[in-house]
């Protein structure tokens, strides 16, 4: 959290450089390869995850500040709750199909 | 409100009212992830029900999509960098960053608005499949929230020009800036498991 930061933006490039080797990773995996479906979804859910760490930390700037930790927790567990909805939903509507 | 002043912290985070206000944005970030999570959810479980209608297979254009995420993806990096400029004092600069930022966001809302239109052309509307409503649902929200965010920048850009850089304004452009960052982060998702994973599996 600097008040005068000097220069160049090198973290915010770097961040955005980042989102878009992912973006097109994701790409490439999903429609220029051959892969089993469920190892697709596996690589592509992991590369949309790491993006969106990025956006956090590098964007955003979750952590800083004397409510870092604060914002870590409520978006972890916020993330926590999104997944269960989503995960569970998906098992107890597939549940002995 | 002005109790508690640091000025060795950035401008937006120099009062105890400022702090409060950023942490209580985040706050409303996690509710925020939970509301999107529920329409996550709901398209994860209808995805597949096309009623006879369209499949995404049939819709889906990646090059539009692509347009739309690097549009919205570039938005994000040039309102970091309306963030970045902030903090320098750069009041020009941070103007000129937040206006490109507004324009990329507007370039994604047309974009999506002509995606829209275009599906419905084709037979795809909301009420053709189980599939077709929970997708408009989820891009509809968060189509809906950056056209609010673009009103909402665009107020916040006024404020800006008549009362200049203050604790304040910063507040307020920096708050607006982690719902911007916020909409790519949604946006990543749906790009994977809406769009991508739909056009393999």
């Amino acid at each position: 959290m600097a008040k005068n930061t000097k220069g160049f933006p090198i973290t915010h490039v770097l961040g955005f450089v980042l989102s878009l080797v992912l973006t097109f990773a994701a790409l490439g995996v999903a429609l220029k390869t051959s892969l089993p479906f469920k190892t697709i979804l596996w690589i592509i859910g992991s590369l949309a995850v790491i993006q969106a760490g990025l956006q956090l930390f590098m964007f955003m700037h979750m952590n800083e500040g004397e409510d870092g930790k604060s914002n870590l927790v409520n978006i972890g567990y916020a993330f926590f709750i999104a997944v269960v909805t989503v995960g569970g939903s998906i098992w107890v509507m597939s549940f002995g199909m | 409100m002005s109790a508690n002043v640091n000025t060795a912290l950035p401008l937006e985070y120099q009062t105890e009212q400022n702090r409060m206000n950023i942490l209580g944005f985040w706050i409303f970030l996690g509710a925020e992830i939970v509301l999107f999570g529920t329409l996550f959810a709901v398209f994860s479980v209808l995805n597949t029900r096309y009623a006879g209608g369209p499949t995404p297979k049939d819709l889906f254009e990646i090059k539009d999509v692509m347009v739309e995420t690097i549009l919205l993806l570039t938005s994000s990096f040039t309102m970091g960098l309306a963030i970045y400029e902030m903090r320098r004092h750069n009041r020009n600069g941070m103007l000129l960053w937040f206006i490109i930022t507004i324009l990329l966001g507007a370039g994604f809302v047309f974009m999506e608005i002509t995606e829209f239109i275009h599906y419905v052309h084709e037979g795809a509307t909301m009420q053709t499949s189980a599939f077709l409503s929970s997708f408009f649902v989820l891009l509809g929200t968060h189509g809906l929230h950056v056209s609010m965010g673009i009103g909402w920048a665009s107020m916040v850009i006024l404020q800006i020009l008549r009362r200049g850089l203050t604790p304040v304004t910063a507040r307020k452009t920096f708050i607006i800036g982690l719902y911007w960052h916020f909409l790519d982060v949604v946006w990543i998702f749906i790009f994977t498991f809406v769009y991508l994973a739909r056009m393999v599996g």
